[in-house]
């Protein structure tokens, strides 16, 4: 792809769709098409984070190793989002795995190439920063509401299963 | 002056009938859906609105409100789809076909199918928020050309969890209708997103002038699904949210229901989003 059109598409992905024109070209040079067939691991817990991608269409599923339970699902990224962002961090790490579940397009950003722009274009570089910033933040929200396990029947101090019909439960309602 | 709604009251709505239970079907290990002859056998079956819910009665046990979770257009067959959670879910959960429970009902305001015709319809549940919704999903497949786009976001705790799943396949498949599920825990064999009901909107693309969402779910998941659609550009007049509630008289009495100045029995289960917003984040209420 020409460097012209890889900067059209880069700008029609969402995370990017409403970013000055020259910061997108400043972008392009750090970026490349890829594609992944299902089953393919994208990235290995532990290992360097030299990039990160733009998903274009596809699934991927984060994994963490947990021992004996093996390898644990915790959440998909899909077509429009952003995929790792180990790559902004020291010591640029992946906390993860990322497994394609489906045949992946997406661009791949070199980490090194793109730090380097941050660094060297402080207005590019706070641009990033911003929009990864929403990223983590909408995140961190949705990792919140993981935890609460809102789906799951109100426990007790103690696990105790409170009845809700009996009126002793305060917070509990029947679901109607 | 101050309405008494005790002077409107007749004693006759708070007598069950009798209904017969025609199938037990168990949607997940701890939700069933009872499928019930209707309580008045007139021949002119159940008749009720999408979102509304009834009073049901495990005799001996006690009442609980219970949505309705059945076709509109077929009012021969009523099915209430309930999470075993209590003594009275438990006891409808030993019920088998041939017995008697009690009916009241239906009760409630529905939700707005006739303002959404013309529009775009959002549907977000979460849980076995779905139930309260699937009447209003049979309502727009049965009348598909009458609205626009369909966007049905469902969330489930885990893939064992999710109601419905050959109806959502089906539902999936009809033009203009987008399903997107996803549930906070997958398993080894779940090749679907993982993560909140909030995380799908990511995935699509709503014409935020011409949409009426529909949300129903735990209340955590309704105030960020709520924000999400808000981030989107839907105003408040435009969503609608169903409330849950301890409901005993299911007729506006007794007051267990009360949420600041209304009364979910009565005033809702569904709410234009703009009632009762200032209430979601009081905690004493």
């Amino acid at each position: 792809m020409e460097p012209q059109d890889l900067t059209q598409s880069l700008h029609k992905h969402p995370f990017l769709s409403d970013m000055d024109d020259d910061l997108v070209k400043t972008l392009t040079s750090c970026a490349s098409n890829v594609v992944f067939q299902e089953g393919t691991r994208l990235f290995h817990e532990g290992e360097d984070a030299k990039l990160f991608f733009l998903i274009r269409s596809g699934k991927v599923a984060l994994e963490l190793q947990a021992g004996e339970k093996g390898a644990i699902k915790v959440q998909t990224v899909g077509p429009g989002e952003v995929l790792g962002w180990s790559w902004l961090i020291s010591p640029y790490i992946w906390h993860f795995d990322a497994l394609a579940l489906e045949q992946v397009h997406a661009f791949s950003i070199d980490a090194s190439c793109l730090r380097t722009k941050c660094e060297t274009d402080n207005h590019f570089g706070y641009e990033m920063l911003r929009r990864f910033s929403a990223v983590l933040e909408r995140r961190l929200d949705a990792t919140r509401l993981q935890l609460l396990d809102m789906y799951g029947v109100y426990m007790q101090d103690g696990g105790k299963r409170m009845d809700s019909e009996t009126g002793k439960a305060k917070n509990e309602m029947e679901q109607i | 002056m101050i309405e008494n709604p005790a002077a409107s009251f007749e004693a006759s709505a708070m007598i069950p009938s009798f209904a017969e239970i025609r199938r037990v079907v168990w949607e997940t290990d701890d939700t069933f859906t009872l499928l019930i002859a209707p309580p008045h056998n007139d021949g002119k079956g159940f008749s009720f609105t999408p979102g509304q819910f009834n009073m049901v009665y495990a005799f001996g046990i006690g009442e609980s409100a219970i949505s309705i979770s059945s076709d509109p257009a077929k009012p021969n067959m009523l099915a209430h789809t309930i999470h075993r959670v209590g003594t009275v879910t438990s006891a409808l959960s030993k019920v088998r076909r041939g017995d008697l429970i009690g009916i009241r009902g239906p009760y409630g305001r529905a939700w707005p199918l006739e303002e959404a015709v013309g529009k775009d319809v959002c549907i977000a549940a979460g849980g076995i928020g779905l139930a309260p919704l699937r009447p209003v999903i049979y309502s727009l497949v049965t009348r598909r050309e009458e609205f626009g786009r369909v966007i049905i976001l469902y969330g489930a705790r885990s893939p064992l969890d999710l109601l419905y799943r050959v109806e959502l396949e089906e539902w999936s498949k009809l033009p203009n209708t987008e399903v997107i599920i996803t549930v906070d825990r997958g398993d080894s064999t779940w090749k679907g997103h993982i993560g909140v009901v909030t995380s799908l909107f990511s995935y699509i693309k709503m014409d935020s002038r011409e949409t009426i969402a529909m949300v129903c779910g735990p209340e955590v998941m309704m105030k960020f699904t709520v924000e999400e659609l808000q981030r989107r550009g839907l105003t408040p007049e435009q969503i609608y949210i169903s409330m849950e509630r301890n409901m005993k008289c299911g007729v506006g009495l007794c007051g267990h229901c009360q949420f600041g100045p209304k009364f979910i029995c009565k005033d809702g289960p569904v709410f234009r989003l703009p009632e009762v917003n200032h209430l979601l984040e009081k905690k004493e209420i």
